[in-house]
């Protein structure tokens, strides 16, 4: 089960990263992205995989550790934060440059 | 109060004082100026009561915790060391405040000359009644960057930007070499505080990082005090206005320097190393500068060459360091504080009256300022060390020292042969400074008519040449005890027998006086030929060198920022991850390498199909990203998966609140794009691209190869408490949610506070912006005309209510079942955003609160609000408290403060969220209106 996981983490990754290193700014939000999602699972990970365990308080119930879920909880929303300032940045830049280019220009 | 507690208040009131001056600065300069001398005459007021105690030979010291754990404490100790400086830069202090009030045009208010001044002033006081080392530090960079604001006086002319650029770089680079030192120090000793330092002198001698230690806190001390070859920023500093260079010149600046040799004699002094480097570098300077001095036309040049010069001697007598040496040291540095500020001011006197004061046309002042003269030449013939003035007595004891010395004993005429040469110098310069300005003749074309000065701008000059004068007659009584206490505390043993009288018979020493006085007269009398011999020799201005290393550095600098800053984020990412790829790469192979106690669980077929998609997902996205929409889709497919895996691995909020955000976070995409090209050009190399994609997969399989070992290792969670305390502590059962409102809510405060930021910053860049959208897609097919379908609207109306009613569901229950503010509020985004599509902008704003900021305010206030609540019942912040109320129809329900909190929380969700649509939704509009 983890060696699944992780390679999901790798496998996104890779495609976050190559995508961030692309010229226009669309691509590198979708990468920044991926590699969010990677990230929020490797740190999810850390609190090690456990099925039918939720931190739910009840009698006699076998919980996973919370703390990696509060901190990757937040971490999805700050990233939603992230990803709609990026977007904008996008938007603010082409109105200026007239051009998608993350360097404001053609071709660099 | 006791005594020990005036010490921090002289240095507190020193800096406070600060801003009267330029407080008082629009009410004129008789007020900026009289606001300057009352902070000065208060910090000697609060000194005062303190002289007789320390006269007695005790040490006052007084200490409060600062950075404990970094040993940097706000510790001030006054012994006579630090209340001889403190008398020399506030009583010359005082005297350069009166002086600068005439010197200075009437037009300046002062304001900010003399809020600079007593910058300088109090860091100064900082620097010499400091206990604590790393105090001192802070205090002697404080030093540094006031005088260069003072040295910039007269921040119109290049000049004097330049110089103190160079006071500046050379002083300051000096600084942060003794900041190392003084870390060394401390590390050897095991203590910064002055008083553990200075009784460790044996144990520093011996350590092994002596040697170093004691070369970078001689590089601040020899920096500070101009000593050869670092001594070239001192004649450039003569660009300040004269009142400056008379008291950073005579007093205070250079003089730290020394300061700190005479500090920190007893913990470092006593090696042959501290011998030759100090005794070694003065020496140089003291002759070399001696040198230059007596061939300066400028008559500012002169007097700033010969405080080199006076620099160097002092250097050499505590590099000397026999007992007596550092009594010499000690009483030089008064002496040369009385006579050169003296000489200072007259020369700023002359330049005022003059308007220049070049001595090749500054001559024969004599029948014009009479009384300025005389003060001048008095003050001069104890610069050259004439009897019956205090520059001699300390002359005449460094003499004496330069016959006895003991590690000269084969060469025993060397020493005394250099310092006749330092004499015989010194004549020269202060017979050339009396003679050529005020004799030798009549004044060539000067640009005013010289007279005597004001009354009081002479004032200043007066008390100190009474003071050469009362020092030099009557040192038993005038200056003993003070030289006494500071000699003492110096060598921090008690004193040698010394006797300070101005007859010792007719000795050596004195016939040294007398070979110097002569041989400096007869040396001026001949000066032509030397001169005409000194234009000949090739000159080496340290001036130039320094300029051609600072250019160098300049162009270096700028080549290595342009060829990391390039501004392109491309590079920045490469490089980026490179450089990550590259640490972690080394961690992976010094670390270990085994997975011995690694153990996994099974794998389904479900997991398989999940990571299947999971892949195709990411792949196609990636693989067909020029296709933006096609890639918009896959990306979509990926967070569903993501958040499947949230739900099997037990944590139902992340699984909620990653659903939330993937629908705003695509319908967000989709209307970005609309903006956008709809397809991204293909214009990157072959070879960049497998340079990505490589970089790209070293980075995955990293990362996923820490997962996995991670995931394997068998770990300890710190997460014990929370899940002990959740229900009897936060009051909820939904452990995730209690320790986001709860136990770490500040963090969540936080983190609401970034997303409100983001809901400002769509307003700050998107605010009336014109982007016009292409009016069909990227296949030349018009978009449809028909904006909102019926069907949609309609349908899409009464779903409102239900969401709503669903969110604050969401809301209300997280506390113990998952759910929450975050979810809830993008629950409730995601509804809005359903009305926005279906039926327009307009539809929707309409129905929303129109001051969003106000709104987003409104939330974060309520967070933070509710933190602050329990300050009110005596807790600490966010403190929380929960209890059990009965509602009529719903029952019993436990009811939390944090739920306040988390209704914080969710209306700056939903409110970014609205203003981040708001603003697109109005680039939309202005399509429409267009279209």
């Amino acid at each position: 089960m983890e060696a699944i996981v992780a390679t999901a983490i790798g496998i996104l990754t890779t495609c976050g990263i190559f995508l961030m290193l692309r010229a226009r700014t669309f691509p590198v939000v979708l990468g920044l992205t991926l590699l969010s999602y990677a990230v929020n699972l490797f740190l999810f990970a850390s609190g090690r995989l456990m099925l039918d365990a939720p931190p739910l308080i009840r009698a006699g119930a076998r919980y996973t550790d919370p703390l990696p879920q509060a901190l990757v909880l937040t971490a999805i929303v700050i990233g939603f934060g992230m990803t709609a300032y990026l977007l904008m940045v996008a938007l603010r830049a082409m109105a200026e440059t007239g051009d998608d280019h993350v360097d404001g220009r053609e071709k660099s | 109060m006791p005594e020990t507690a005036l010490l921090p208040l002289i240095v507190a009131s020193a800096f406070i004082g600060c801003l009267v001056p330029g407080l008082l600065a629009r009410f004129g300069r008789n007020m900026s100026a009289l606001g300057a001398a009352g902070v000065m005459a208060s910090c000697l007021a609060l000194l005062i009561p303190l002289i007789p105690t320390v006269l007695a030979g005790k040490t006052l010291l007084t200490a409060y915790a600062w950075l404990p754990d970094y040993g940097l404490n706000l510790a001030f100790r006054l012994d006579g060391l630090g209340l001889l400086f403190c008398l020399l830069i506030l009583g010359i202090g005082l005297l350069v405040v009166l002086y600068a009030y005439y010197y200075l045009p009437e037009s300046d208010r002062l304001g900010r000359f003399y809020t600079f001044l007593l910058l300088f002033m109090a860091a100064m006081l900082g620097v010499v009644l400091s206990e604590n080392l790393l105090l001192l530090v802070v205090f002697w960079e404080v030093t540094s960057i006031s005088s260069f604001l003072l040295i910039a006086y007269k921040r119109d002319q290049r000049d004097s930007r330049h110089a103190a650029r160079m006071a500046l770089a050379i002083t300051g680079g000096g600084g942060l070499a003794l900041l190392a030192g003084v870390l060394l120090l401390g590390y050897i000793a095991g203590s910064y505080e002055l008083s553990v330092v200075l009784a460790e002198g044996e144990r520093i001698l011996n350590h092994a990082l002596y040697a170093p230690m004691l070369i970078l806190i001689l590089l601040g001390a020899f920096t500070k005090s101009a000593q050869f070859p670092f001594h070239f920023w001192l004649p450039n500093a003569m660009a300040a206005p004269t009142p400056v260079s008379a008291y950073l010149h005579s007093a205070t600046m250079v003089k730290a320097g020394v300061f700190l040799l005479a500090r920190l004699h007893p913990a470092l002094a006593g090696s042959e190393l501290w011998f030759w480097l100090v005794s070694g570098t003065g020496a140089i300077t003291l002759v070399y500068a001696a040198y230059i001095a007596f061939h300066r036309y400028d008559l500012k040049g002169l007097l700033a060459y010969s405080t080199i010069s006076h620099l160097g001697l002092i250097t050499l007598l505590f590099g000397l360091d026999t007992p007596l040496s550092v009594v010499a040291g000690v009483f030089h540095i008064i002496n040369h504080a009385i006579f050169k500020a003296s000489l200072f001011m007259a020369a700023g006197i002359i330049d005022h009256e003059c308007g220049t004061r070049d001595m090749r046309q500054v001559n024969g002042l004599f029948k014009f300022m009479p009384i300025t003269a005389t003060l001048a030449i008095v003050a001069a013939a104890s610069m050259a060390g004439v009897p019956l003035l205090n520059g001699f007595l300390s002359k005449e004891m460094f003499f004496t020292e330069a016959v006895g010395h003991p590690v000269f004993e084969d060469m025993s005429w060397l020493l005394p042969l250099f310092a006749t040469i330092a004499g015989i110098l010194a004549v020269a310069y202060s017979s050339r400074f009396i003679h050529d300005v005020f004799f030798n003749g009549d004044p060539i074309d000067l640009p005013r008519q010289p007279h005597e000065p004001p009354r009081w701008m002479r004032a200043p000059v007066e008390i100190l040449v009474v003071l050469c004068l009362l020092v030099g007659i009557f040192p038993q009584w005038s200056i003993a005890p003070l030289l006494g206490a500071a000699a003492s505390s110096v060598l921090q043993t008690p004193l040698p027998a010394f006797e300070l009288a101005v007859w010792h018979g007719f000795n050596l020493p004195f016939i040294m006086s007398l070979v110097a006085l002569a041989g400096g007269i007869t040396l001026y009398a001949l000066r032509q030929p030397f001169f005409a011999l000194h234009d000949r020799l090739p000159s080496i201005h340290a001036n130039l060198v320094f300029k051609r290393l600072y250019e160098q550095l300049m162009i270096f600098a700028h080549r290595v920022v342009s060829w990391l800053d390039n501004g392109s984020l491309q590079r920045y990412l490469a490089s980026f991850t490179t450089f990550v790829l590259a640490l972690g790469g080394w961690a992976w192979y010094s670390g270990p390498s085994t997975l011995a106690d690694a153990t996994y669980q099974p794998a389904d077929s479900a997991a398989f199909a999940a990571l299947a998609t999971l892949m195709v997902g990411a792949l196609g996205a990636t693989l067909l990203h020029r296709q933006r929409f096609t890639a918009i889709l896959f990306t979509s497919v990926v967070g569903l998966v993501v958040a499947l895996t949230f739900v099997r691995f037990s944590a139902p909020d992340l699984a909620l609140t990653q659903l939330a955000v993937e629908v705003v976070t695509i319908v967000l995409l989709l209307l970005v794009l609309h903006y956008l090209p709809q397809h991204s050009p293909a214009e990157d190399s072959g070879p960049r691209l497998i340079r990505d994609a490589a970089l790209a997969a070293c980075a995955g399989a990293g990362l996923g190869a820490t997962a996995f070992a991670m995931m394997g290792t068998p770990f300890e969670t710190i997460s014990g408490f929370y899940l002990a305390q959740s229900v009897p502590g936060g009051g909820g059962s939904n452990v995730v949610n209690v320790i986001l409102v709860d136990f770490r809510g500040f963090d969540t405060l936080g983190e609401i506070t970034v997303l409100a930021m983001v809901g400002l910053a769509a307003h700050a860049l998107l605010d009336k912006l014109i982007l016009v959208a292409p009016g069909h897609d990227s296949d030349g097919r018009p978009w449809a005309k028909e904006l909102h379908p019926l069907f949609l609207s309609i349908l899409m109306r009464p779903l409102l209510p239900l969401a709503l009613a669903v969110s604050i569901f969401i809301l209300l229950r997280g506390h113990n079942m998952p759910g929450g503010g975050f979810v809830a509020g993008l629950v409730t985004g995601v509804a809005l955003i359903l009305q926005y599509l279906a039926s327009g902008i307009d539809f929707a704003l309409q129905r929303l609160p129109r001051h969003k900021a106000k709104l987003l305010a409104l939330g974060l206030l309520l967070a933070a609000a509710t933190g602050a609540a329990s300050w009110l019942f005596g807790y600490p912040y966010l403190t929380s408290t929960h209890g059990h109320i009965a509602l009529p129809l719903i029952g019993e329900i436990e009811l939390a403060s944090v739920m306040v909190f988390d209704l914080g929380v969710y209306i700056v969700v939903v409110t970014t969220v609205l203003m981040v649509l708001a603003q697109l939704g109005r680039l939309s509009r202005h399509n429409e209106e267009s279209a």
